[in-house]
């Protein structure tokens, strides 16, 4: 397992490379060139040669992807262009509440979805299994943004239940305060499809002989569904799942943007917007790397669900 | 005084004790997707003694299994339904109206069962010895440790070797027969009273069917249980039942005990199944099928078939010291493993005539015809198709020589394309080879092809899922066909199919062999049906060509100890074993 983990390691070394590469080639061919938006209105010769100077545009390619590199093994992106700030501490202030919101949402989302998927997998043809298809149905097929919109109008401004947006400094506040809403309505939004998914994954575990098998042995249906059903179902369930834990870290850009989270999502917003390179540039690396650690991640909780994988 | 009444009662022979299982008009009928009721059970009664052995023997469909789920109470809760005055007495209970706490305290304690294919039937994500801890826990209240010492005295008890590692492994790191061997150890884990055995050798091969076999006649007499037996293999239930039900159609066709089923069957239907399973003293033209029984005419065998190479024979494909390695690597600077697959294998295939490979699993026999497919490279040695190298050709070259040798493979549910139709299936491989000018042609040409394996143009828009598996194979050998080629590798093809299902394609390829002046290279482990089908035989074991010869000569006067080894495991038709029970 350990030779393995050092293993998977030691090639995230050339994959990094990579996409180091490409990025590079993308922000210096593809994305023209910076100091005309930096420049603005201003536009004398040299003040454009000064501003190369200072962004290290007049030094030859190599020279420059050099500096790239150095940039990302020390994690230190020099300052946005806007803000002026070093962008380590603009990201790392963001990354909190970005991983305290999708990060609960994922959670608590997964565990409902499970729990719900197994019981309407348990009973299944009956009228509860095709009331929840009907209504997860439904439910999927309204846009994401109606949920936030209306959940904000209907459950904060109009019923008073939360507050409208905001964010604070202290954690407690955040929790009991500013989160619930945009986590409710995070979980929900989500929670159909997901039901659906976990539903199919259990309901083809179940057809499975061993099923039959675990049934004439005796066992009763509700150790039968937890534990010879739920660890195989879950082989899927975690695909799923670790796929999409490097969207983690960039933050539920809609949640954020309507109650005013100050998360990634809302920071990717405006460096597109803004075209400040640094932040953007950043942002990609941190993401490239999250989903290489959490692939490796997957494949090590593949292994201690499914000992039928083969780590090498 | 009347003294005498308890001398009469003496001597009065004792009333037979009450069977443990009783079986009383049992009627189950199911409900398709259209909401038509479907009978599958018409009203069927047994008994089942303590202690012996009855074995269920029936074809496809009959209603084998459905009546050993109707006794266990596995058949699934929506759209079957078990008629009301139906009775399943176990030790006088009747198991229709049990609670479903009853039922869970009989399931795997006094009633136990073994499936068809161990390697679905455990669960892949627990080892083995949990599986086992885990009934021994839920029946007997002992605690984890000596629930463990009993599952290892247990997988000892059923010839696994090394019990203790074996506790900790899961399923896929053994072997179908030892996996079957663990699904038998968990069914006697609790001393069952009656073991429910539903063709429990059927996925195995010939040799482990033989050990599976005699591991399950050795348990019934040491631990006194009582056996259902199913099967669809008459010969085989033959070595090992002291009682035969022969099923058709849900309905019992005879119950007999198992002597008189072999040498005096009564029912046209038993005889029928007796006979159409490839006999190693006989070689009839056309083997007998269940209708030939069934009808109005009485049954006579057509003369038998000569068979063997001849010297004008015409040499079509000649592979020349063949061998086969494959290389695997573990990670990226890990030592190369080499494993030789096929090693040194010589033979001549002669035109119209067929070459019959015969080996265990693993012996190779499926690499050595994926290799004559160029579906896998060879390390050395050459392929003389018609005087050319196969494996020396560039793949131009090879496209028309691809053509002229198909394969049929073993399983007819896994090797046709579930989202394609039959007509897809097989004017596909037409339009890839330029057959046919035109769509409308080639439908044509596939619709013949079908009506001349056996099916009707109509079955063009179906999908592979609407057919049964002997039809299944029939659409296989069309999709050949349909290629006109001269050498046909049946890989297995027949392996997956019911005895009387089996005779019906034997026949079938038998008929295309004579019409066409094919030549096949029939792989297989069932050394009956090769010696049916075959001029010249070819056993394989380890890679290599043990013993190659004349097919007569070589199952009169078999030269290798493994050649003899896979003969004695064949069932023996029933006087060869008959070994008269001593009461």
């Amino acid at each position: 397992m350990l030779a393995f983990i050092i293993r998977r390691v030691a090639q995230m070394v050339p994959t990094l490379f990579g996409v180091m590469l490409l990025l590079f080639v993308l922000f210096n061919w593809v994305g023209g060139d910076p100091s005309y938006i930096l420049a603005g209105k201003n536009l004398s010769p040299e003040a454009l040669a000064n501003i190369r100077h200072q962004l290290g545009l007049d030094l030859s390619l190599p020279q420059q992807f050099v500096i790239f590199v150095k940039q990302v093994l020390t994690l230190d992106f020099g300052t946005s262009w806007s803000t002026q700030q070093p962008v380590t501490s603009i990201l790392h202030s963001r990354i909190g509440p970005s991983l305290l919101l999708t990060g609960s949402i994922l959670l608590l989302g997964t565990v409902l979805a499970v729990v719900i998927a197994a019981l309407v997998a348990y009973l299944r043809g009956s009228l509860t299994d095709r009331l929840v298809t009907l209504i997860s149905t439904c439910a999927m097929s309204v846009s994401g943004l109606v949920y936030i919109i209306a959940g904000q109008y209907w459950l904060a401004h109009k019923a008073g239940l939360f507050p409208i947006m905001g964010w604070s400094d202290r954690i407690a506040e955040n929790l009991l305060y500013y989160l619930p809403l945009p986590l409710l309505l995070g979980v929900v939004v989500g929670l159909a499809p997901d039901i659906r998914f976990y539903r199919s994954c259990f309901v083809e575990e179940m057809n499975h002989d061993y099923v039959r098998t675990a049934r004439a042995k005796g066992l009763s249906e509700p150790v039968i569904m937890l534990k010879h059903v739920l660890r195989n179902a879950m082989i899927p369930v975690v695909t799923s799942l670790m796929m999409s834990l490097p969207y983690l870290m960039m933050g539920a850009m809609l949640l954020e943007t309507f109650f005013s989270i100050p998360g990634m999502g809302k920071e990717v917003v405006m460096a597109v917007d803004r075209s400040d390179f640094p932040v953007i540039k950043a942002i990609t690396i941190y993401i490239a790397l999250a989903t290489m650690l959490f692939n490796l991640l997957a494949d090590i909780v593949y292994k201690l669900i499914d000992p039928r994988v083969e780590l090498s | 005084m009347k003294t005498d009444t308890g001398l009469e009662s003496d001597i009065v022979t004792p009333q037979p004790p009450p069977p443990l299982l009783s079986v009383r008009n049992l009627r189950v009928s199911f409900h398709d997707e259209h909401g038509h009721c479907v009978p599958a059970l018409k009203g069927i009664s047994f008994d089942i003694p303590a202690g012996r052995t009855v074995a269920l023997v029936g074809e496809s469909g009959s209603g084998k299994s459905v009546t050993a789920m109707a006794i266990t109470r596995l058949l699934p809760a929506h759209g079957c339904q078990i008629d009301a005055g139906s009775e399943i007495l176990f030790a006088g209970r009747n198991l229709l109206t049990a609670s479903r706490r009853e039922l869970r305290q009989l399931r795997g304690a006094d009633i136990a069962m073994v499936f068809q294919d161990p390697m679905t039937s455990l669960n892949p994500v627990y080892t083995v010895g949990e599986q086992i801890i885990e009934t021994l826990m839920l029946h007997t209240r002992v605690g984890r440790k000596a629930a463990y010492q009993r599952a290892v005295a247990l997988l000892k008890e059923v010839g696994l070797p090394t019990p203790d590692l074996k506790m900790s492994s899961y399923p896929h790191q053994l072997s179908g027969g030892q996996q079957q061997r663990v699904m038998i150890a968990m069914a006697i884990a609790c001393e069952p009273k009656l073991l429910i055995a539903d063709e429990p050798t059927t996925a195995l091969d010939v040799t482990i069917q033989q050990q599976i076999l005699q591991l399950l006649a050795s348990l019934q007499k040491k631990h006194g249980m009582a056996v259902l037996f199913i099967s669809h293999d008459l010969e085989l239930v033959g070595q090992f039942a002291d009682e035969v039900v022969v099923m058709h159609h849900g309905t019992i066709r005879e119950h007999a005990p198992v002597r008189q089923i072999f040498e005096a069957p009564q029912d046209v239907y038993t005889k029928a199944l007796l006979c159409c399973r490839p006999h190693l003293s006989r070689r009839p033209a056309r083997l007998p099928v269940i209708k030939d029984f069934l009808g109005e005419a009485s049954y006579c065998e057509p003369p038998q078939r000569q068979r063997g190479y001849l010297p004008d024979d015409e040499v079509i494909l000649e592979v020349q010291n063949l061998s086969v390695e494959y290389h695997s690597r573990h990670g990226w600077f890990g030592k190369k493993h080499c494993c030789q697959a096929v090693q040194d294998v010589s033979f001549k295939l002669m035109r119209g005539r067929t070459l019959g490979i015969v080996g265990e699993s693993g012996s190779g026999k499926t690499t050595l015809g994926m290799t004559l497919m160029r579906l896998q490279a060879a390390s050395a040695g050459r392929v003389l198709f018609a005087g050319h190298d196969m494996l020396a050709m560039s793949p131009r070259q090879l496209g028309d020589y691809k053509r002229r040798i198909q394969i049929v493979f073993q399983n007819p549910y896994a090797s046709l394309n579930p989202r394609f139709s039959v007509a897809q299936i097989l004017t596909e491989p037409m339009l890839l080879h330029g057959i046919g000018r035109d769509r409308a042609e080639r439908l044509q040409l596939a619709g013949n092809w079908l009506e001349r394996v056996g099916l009707s143009h109509q079955a063009l828009g179906k999908y592979p899922h609407e057919f049964s598996g002997g039809q299944r194979q029939r659409i296989a050998i069309a999709r050949c066909l349909t290629m006109h080629p001269d050498i046909l590798i049946c890989d297995e093809s027949v392996s997956a199919l019911d005895v009387s299902v089996q005779a019906q394609v034997l026949n079938l390829l038998q008929e295309l062999q004579d019409e066409l002046g094919l030549s096949y290279l029939f792989i297989s482990h069932d050394l009956a049906v090769v010696k049916h089908l075959s001029d010249q035989v070819l056993v394989m074991q380890h890679g290599r060509c043990v013993e190659q010869g004349d097919a007569d000569t070589l199952y009169a006067k078999p030269q290798h100890p493994y050649t003899r080894q896979l003969l004695e495991a064949i069932p023996q038709s029933w006087p060869h074993n008959f070994k008269p029970q001593v009461a």
